[in-house]
């Protein structure tokens, strides 16, 4: 039977639709339940359920983790805030070995947003999820008055199962590993920046927002020891790098002019005096692997899409505990720390 | 597996100035002049960079660790943002706290502290302050929003100066009435003075900055080389810009001389450029003295709009606090701008002086030494950690 056509015809969200009356179930029954469409939310019940059992034949372990989205804009070239929450906590199960599986979606909605917009967004956060096999099981709305919040702010938790023997961990880097990443590093940062319109660079930029749990799978499979591995988003692979530094008691030597860069990303930088390295990444993650599985490795991502420009990019030392050094393409070389607050243009 | 297996698309202009081959070859010549000056024992030859995008670029290619130990590099006053007195930045975040009113500001000045908190404080506790990419955008800001009044924070040196200037007679052209600067502009060319006719003054040579001379030219810089017999060349931000410059300054010195070269020919004309000193003049007029953090009060420093601009003048339109807030007297940033301390010697380095909560003036930007030092490594540190592998 055909759905009525009853569902949902405001053209903005306001106030009434998070009220807790007719108006919200409206909006949910007509654009969350319809559009994510599975039937954990069609039973309308207050949580997810979800069979043991199921969850059992993954693995050993459950991963279990939360993420709240927050950009300006909300739609940008290569994603929307919906790719980017469902990318985003997908991608830090995956970087733990995970298998992920399911995800919660709220929303906090700032009134007056087009409804058309929001079921662009909610629309594309279904076709990421389903592209990872992923389900968005439960969820929640609320709508506050203008002014309250930017638009759009999307809080995601996700559910995966972590399979036996696979462990990495940012204390996990010794001495004599090498750092690889799986493609161009900046991207994100850079579009957003730019897709803000106040810098009017006519430039080609695009989010590199995608889910990285395939490409961990290829990787687990030639090493599934891999000592270290996370997605570098916010605070970008000087972040990450100053992490593992820190956590594993070892420093990390990366060679600049081996780590993947757009002429594009860097051209954006060089203007506006900024470091690429502290860029956010939406699809990017550092995997620290034994020296004598690094090739193999390498050769395994370089395979898979979203690690075709995949590059061994540095190594782990054992001296001067907790740094990240740079080898300059220059010869010369500098110490990358991580950010402290914003990144700030220089101009003057 | 060699780190470098994968060469990205050349950047055209720049990898030019990054080529690490080139870079050797200028070093081994660089080495070789060095050895042919005579030195007192234990005492290094001492060349400043006046600019502060050249302090950047040093640290930022990790040029200092490259050198022969006989050079030493002292990292001049050149950081608008480092020399910015406290009691200033109190003012502009007194005029940030009217209503309805906008301020913009280069993102550079966001962090600088005042007397009690930054612009950054200043905005988290409800302040209007945009970051702004260029003073056109902020006049955009006041034609956008006619019913606020638009300050911008103008600051830097003659880079800066002529784009500030340009801003002013577009907004009197226009006839906007809700747009105001606030002038923070200063002049390299009497702090040099100052810093040469001190006494204990130790530096034996100049790289001088590429984009202030771009603006101004050659021709200001004679007396240093005239009367105090220093010679100074005029250099451009890549790492070889920086390095075939300081060739110059020791090739001059080997052989006895003193002169004002131009490296960065590229961009500098030996006149500099005449619309902008135009528009300098138009707008601008020198201050009595201005204060620099760090350095006091340095006479004709700094310059303020002209009375024919008074209606757009900041410093007329609002009561200010227009106080002086001195240094405090532990800090020891003179010494190390003179060349006379390292950042690491100060007694307050990364200690009570951090850039999260800096004391003195060098460790408030990236551009200032202390903060090159403490964010990308002092160059000793660098040399026995990182230096391997």
């Amino acid at each position: 039977m055909n759905k009525p056509e009853t569902g949902f015809k405001a053209d903005t969200i306001t106030l009434a639709h998070g009220s807790g009356g007719r108006a919200m179930r409206d909006l949910i029954e007509g654009v969350f339940v319809e559009i994510f469409d599975n039937f954990q939310l069609s039973s309308l019940e207050d949580q997810a359920r979800i069979i043991l059992s199921d969850l059992q034949s993954c693995g050993d372990r459950l991963a279990f983790t939360t993420d709240s989205y927050v950009v300006d804009p909300i739609e940008f070239p290569g994603g929307n805030i919906g790719t980017l929450a469902v990318n985003g906590t997908l991608n830090d199960l995956a970087v733990s070995g995970a298998r992920p599986l399911y995800l919660s979606c709220s929303m906090i909605i700032e009134e007056g947003l087009e409804l058309d917009q929001l079921k662009r967004i909610v629309c594309s956060m279904k076709q990421a999820a389903d592209a990872a096999n992923m389900q968005i099981v439960t969820g929640d709305t609320k709508v506050v008055p203008r002014g309250k919040a930017d638009k759009l702010f999307i809080n995601t938790s996700g559910l995966g199962v972590i399979p036996a023997g696979i462990n990495p961990q940012a204390s996990g880097c010794r001495p004599g590993d090498k750092i690889l990443v799986n493609g161009f590093i900046g991207d994100h940062g850079a579009t957003i920046l730019n897709a803000r319109g106040e810098l009017a660079l006519d430039v080609e930029l695009e989010s590199d927002c995608q889910p990285l749990h395939e490409l961990v799978e290829c990787l687990l499979h030639v090493c599934p020891e891999v000592h270290a591995m996370r997605d570098a988003t916010r605070g970008g692979l000087a972040a990450v790098l100053n992490e593992f530094a820190e956590q594993s008691k070892v420093s990390v030597k990366l060679w600049e002019s081996a780590i993947p860069l757009r002429p594009e990303v860097r051209g954006v930088c060089e203007i506006l005096g900024l470091d690429p390295l502290h860029f956010a990444n939406e699809g990017k993650l550092v995997a620290v692997v034994p020296a004598e599985a690094a090739a193999s490795v390498l050769k395994a991502m370089q395979a898979h899409p979203a690690g075709r420009d995949a590059a061994m990019i540095g190594e782990v030392q054992a001296d001067a505990v907790g740094r990240v050094f740079i080898e300059t393409g220059f010869g010369g070389t500098r110490i990358l720390d991580t950010l402290n607050g914003e990144q700030l243009p220089r101009i003057c | 597996m060699t780190p470098v297996e994968q060469k990205e698309t050349a950047m055209q202009y720049v990898d030019e100035f990054r080529d690490p081959a080139l870079a050797k070859s200028l070093l081994k010549q660089i080495a070789r002049v060095a050895a042919q000056i005579s030195r007192p024992a234990n005492r290094p030859l001492q060349i400043m960079e006046v600019c502060g995008g050249h302090t950047h670029a040093i640290f930022r290619y990790g040029i200092e660790q490259l050198l022969p130990p006989n050079i030493e590099l002292v990292h001049g006053p050149g950081c608008p943002v480092c020399v910015l007195p406290m009691g200033r930045v109190d003012d502009c975040i007194a005029i940030a706290e009217q209503p309805d009113l906008i301020l913009a500001t280069f993102g550079d000045a966001m962090r600088v502290p005042g007397s009690k908190k930054s612009l950054l404080q200043a905005k988290a506790e409800g302040c209007d302050i945009r970051i702004v990419y260029s003073p056109m955008d902020a006049l955009e800001l006041a034609r956008q929003n006619p019913l606020k009044r638009v300050v911008f924070f103008g600051l830097g040196f003659e880079t800066t100066m002529p784009s500030t200037a340009l801003t002013l007679l577009q907004a009197e052209q226009e006839g906007l009435s809700n747009f105001y600067l606030f002038s923070n502009h200063i002049t390299i060319i009497p702090t040099l003075r100052a810093m040469l006719e001190e006494p204990d003054m130790s530096i034996d040579g100049f790289l001088g900055p590429g984009h202030v001379s771009m603006v101004i030219g050659e021709a200001p810089y004679d007396f240093i080389a005239s009367e105090f017999n220093r010679p100074l060349v005029i250099s451009g931000f890549e790492p070889l810009d920086m390095l075939q410059s300081l060739l110059m300054v020791l090739q001059q010195i080997s052989r006895g001389e003193a002169r004002i070269e131009n490296q960065y020919r590229r961009i500098v004309n030996s006149a500099g450029n005449d619309p902008a000193q135009r528009a300098v003049e138009a707008v601008f007029e020198l201050r009595e003295h201005f204060e620099w953090r760090g350095l006091g009060s340095i006479d004709h420093s700094g310059v303020r709009i002209r009375e024919r601009f008074a209606r757009f003048d900041a410093e007329r339109e609002f009561a200010l606090p227009n106080q002086s807030i001195v240094d405090p007297a532990e800090c020891q940033c003179g010494e190390v701008l003179k060349g006379q301390l390292k950042p690491v010697n100060c007694r307050l380095f990364g200690k009570t002086c951090t850039p999260d909560k800096p004391m003195g003036a060098l460790m408030v930007s990236s551009e200032g030494a202390c903060a090159a030092y403490f964010k990308y490594g002092a160059p000793q540190l660098i040399a026995t950690a990182g230096g391997e592998g």
